[in-house]
């Protein structure tokens, strides 16, 4: 062998080695062997996988396909969306509305696809608003959002909005406790007067809406996250809890005094039983219910004005506390529905309980005592064994079909793969950087796919070509099919995403929604065809029926409108094709701009402000004529009495234009 | 010859701009060469699509005319007017003298393939420019409109 390269060969190692020990790899850290072919799809094919992104600050979901890491959709679930009007139409600002009136942004943190048996079963996606407490859910079909609930009791919903094994319920459980019911307290009276609350929201298995089933009352201190029992845990609910110290100033040191803090087991059929006998108080409290028709493409707001509350310390057997190390975050629970995974982000250990011995442990009273009256079960009862320094900083969990686990570390910026019983460390790989969540594909469900795993990071730093102080987010993509992890791809993301899943796009593919019959279109101010178009004033309203159909929009010409009025454009798309949506923009309009899909009818609202000839046009390239697209409103100043006439393709006189 | 090759060539260029086709409908187009047997079959004056044959009653089935007068309304009306002036497509007098009524319901319900394909209905593209929208008209709704026409057209 020659020396010289042997040597160079060690350099190498122990270079690798120095840098692996202090910071992260150089972005030039690159995929290996076929990478790019294991990510390469070609023009006009499709992605194997839908990965349904949580979108953070940016109040939305997006749509990635996999494995290329293509971004296909962004869909606004919290925020208002200018680029198709949600929020700014007459018909979707309902959907934004709180018991705080009208707010326009959230926090959307996780997803949940829903499930059947365990199991993706395509139909709806389940987000939660982590700042103004809301559960959206969002159609699988027309990947739109149908439905929002707002949280009563909540200080911030982000132990949510996981879900139970057939979608029985969504929950949604406060991450700051607060006093009930805007009790105005002292801040320093935490012990005494916060409390936390966790909602069951029952979800129609036919219609999906949601209603709060009941609201349990627990002591005062953080939910972070939560995972439904599966198979032989069906039933059971386990939320991670921290700041059981009950600090309320500088919860970064005074939230962390405790060795442990508590997976909270809940057995939610107990407290389906206690509701059924009438057990439980009526709490008002004033909470908004938004639900969009397919119908009317419109939405609906209801304020609702009470709530079912189960006081856990009234009700025994309902919850049982299980010791876990140092301000747990993720609590995941594997495919088979036995082993619950607790990660104490600043533990150096890895607790994973058994669901069998937590029965067993809570049938002969293996209590080490109690909080607030409720039973603490004994560590070493439920343990089924530790990872040993497994990483620093574990926060989550999935899993694969194989029954290995993939916990992110965002300390020490890595992927760890475990063994679920006997929980040896298989394999660990570095991401770039600082990982909070991972995705496997099915990962959450009790048949996961396997096959690759995304990392959401949360520090991007040098991966992609610098965009000044604020960077893209960084996502990456690992194949997980061997036995060794191996990165294939790092692609950018919108929003900061904290969590996404994943599942086959032949599962949902053939269910999207082309357009909208415009024979089913009963939106009361529908123009179903060019004859029912019109205008008219009511005070100083006006109302405009108009249709979009390639390419002119009608009325075309309008005059009898004055400085001060509202119109309100209702624009009809009378297209019945899909990949035909119409868009409508006025000059000096105060909201956005509205995107009309085949079929259906959306209204944007503008005052008429000065007097003079105003343009209006379709935004959406809809066909070579698309810039003819186009009308004017007259506006005439305030109390004039030029009278109300509209029309299109009308020319009044020879020298008026067009024509010869 | 050379008015084959005109054709031909006048086919290449209207494929060569249309945006790809999703896979289901691309069946039957067969890009540029000379071996379209979907074109070659094509009947000229039935078009190209399921309606092989259609039965034409006297007197007219006003059942129909009332529902193909609604679905005009709400579906075609936007582009096409009932006397001979064209507007963003042809007018439609005279429309059930001028085709065979097997071509209209074919235009009617099959309207991608025929402006692909369909050498009079390609005819009418080059005049208007603007591709007739898939309406999404079922072929019973078709028949409606049909007699619709019949009626526009003065027949009793």
């Amino acid at each position: 062998m020659n020396i010289d390269r042997f040597l160079f060969g060690i350099a190498g190692v122990i270079l690798a080695f120095s840098f692996a020990g202090c910071k992260p790899q150089a972005p030039e850290s690159a995929a290996i062997g076929d990478a790019a072919s294991r990510v390469y799809v070609a023009p006009g094919k499709y992605d194997e996988f839908y990965n349904i992104v949580s979108g953070g600050f940016n109040g939305q979901l997006s749509v990635y396909g996999i494995p290329s890491g293509r971004l296909i959709k962004i869909l606004p679930v919290f925020s208002v969306f200018p680029e198709n009007g949600y929020g700014y139409s007459e018909e979707t600002k309902p959907m934004l509305n709180t018991s705080h009136g009208f707010v326009p942004w959230d926090d959307l943190h996780h997803v949940a696809i829903s499930t059947t048996k365990g199991e993706h079963d395509g139909r709806w996606v389940f987000a939660n608003g982590n700042n103004t407490p809301r559960v959206a859910r969002v159609s699988l079909r027309s990947f739109r959002t149908e439905e929002i609930l707002e949280i009563p009791n909540s200080g911030g919903n982000h132990s949510s909005p996981f879900i139970t094994e057939n979608t029985e319920y969504v929950i949604a459980g406060t991450r700051f406790s607060i006093p009930m019911n805007n009790e105005d307290v002292a801040i320093s009276s935490f012990k005494e007067n916060f409390k936390g609350s966790i909602s069951f929201i029952k979800v129609d298995p036919q219609s999906g809406h949601m209603s709060i089933a009941f609201q349990l009352r627990t002591p005062g201190f953080n939910f972070d996250l939560s995972r439904a029992g599966k198979g032989p845990s069906h039933g059971w609910f386990f939320f991670s809890t921290y700041n059981t110290e009950q600090a309320y100033t500088l919860l970064e040191v005074n939230a962390s005094q405790k060795d442990k803090d508590f997976i909270m087991a809940v057995n939610w059929k107990k407290a389906e039983e206690y509701i059924a006998q009438g057990k439980g108080k009526i709490e008002r409290s004033k909470y908004a219910h938004n639900i969009y028709s397919e119908k009317t493409h419109s939405a609906s707001s209801t304020i609702l004005d009470e709530v079912k509350v189960l006081d856990i310390t009234e009700f025994p057997e309902i919850v049982y506390f299980i010791p876990c190390p140092k301000s747990p975050h993720g609590t995941d629970v594997d495919p088979t529905g036995e082993y619950i995974v607790g990660s104490g982000k600043l533990a150096a250990t890895m607790p994973v309980f058994s669901f069998t011995k937590m029965q067993n442990a809570i049938a002969n009273k293996e209590f080490e005592g109690d909080f607030a009256g409720i039973p603490v079960i004994k560590y070493e009862s439920v343990l089924h064994g530790e990872v040993q320094k497994p990483g620093l900083g574990p926060l989550h969990t999935e899993f694969d079909e194989k029954g290995n686990a993939y916990t992110s570390m965002f300390v020490s910026s890595e992927i760890v793969k475990w063994n679920l019983k006997t929980l040896e460390i298989l394999d660990r790989i570095p991401t770039y950087y600082s990982i909070g969540h991972l995705s496997v594909m099915g990962g959450p469900t009790s048949k996961p796919h396997g096959k690759y795993m995304v990392a959401y990071n949360k520090i991007t730093k040098d991966r992609y070509l610098p965009t000044g102080p604020e960077l893209a987010q960084s996502a990456q993509l690992y194949d997980i099919s061997g036995d060794k992890m191996r990165l294939l791809l790092d692609f950018p993301t919108v929003g900061e995403p904290h969590y996404a899943e994943a599942f086959p796009a032949a599962l949902i593919q053939a269910n999207s929604v082309k357009f909208y019959k415009i024979e089913e279109n009963e939106h009361p101010y529908a123009a179903k065809g060019e004859g029912q178009t019109k205008v008219e004033r009511k005070g100083n309203q006006v109302h405009v029926w108009m249709t979009a159909i390639r390419s002119h929009l009608t009325p075309d010409n309008i005059e009898g409108v004055n400085v001060g009025d509202d119109v309100y454009f209702h624009v009809t798309n009378l297209e019945q094709d899909w990949d035909v949506p119409h868009g409508f923009a006025i000059k000096g309009a105060n909201n956005a701009e509205i995107l009309i899909m085949p079929g259906e009818t959306q209204t944007l609202k503008w005052k008429a402000t000065t007097s003079g000839v105003i343009p209006y046009y379709c935004t959406d390239f809809c066909s070579a004529l698309h810039q003819e697209m186009s009308g004017y409103i007259r506006i005439s100043p305030a109390g004039s009495r030029t009278p109300l006439k509209f029309s299109t393709g009308v020319i009044e006189g020879e020298n008026t234009g067009a024509g010869n | 010859m050379k008015k084959l090759f005109f054709i031909l060539t006048l086919s290449a260029l209207f494929i060569s701009c249309a945006p790809d086709k999703p896979l289901e409908n691309q069946e039957g187009t067969s890009g540029t060469n000379n071996k379209n047997p979907v074109a070659a079959n094509a009947n000229p004056t039935k078009g190209i699509g399921e309606v092989k044959n259609v039965t034409l009653n006297t007197p007219l089935e006003q059942e129909r005319i009332g529902r193909g007068k609604a679905i005009y309304e709400m579906k075609c009306q936007a582009c096409h007017k009932l006397n001979d002036q064209r507007v963003v497509g042809p007018g439609w007098a005279g429309v059930t003298k001028r085709r065979e009524p097997e071509w209209i319901m074919n235009m009617i319900t099959n309207v991608d393939i025929m402006l692909d394909q369909d050498p009079e209905a390609r005819k009418l593209l080059e005049l208007c420019l603007m591709r007739m929208p898939n309406q999404n008209v079922s072929v019973g709704d078709a028949r409606d409109v049909l007699e619709y026409m019949r009626q526009n057209d003065g027949e009793k």
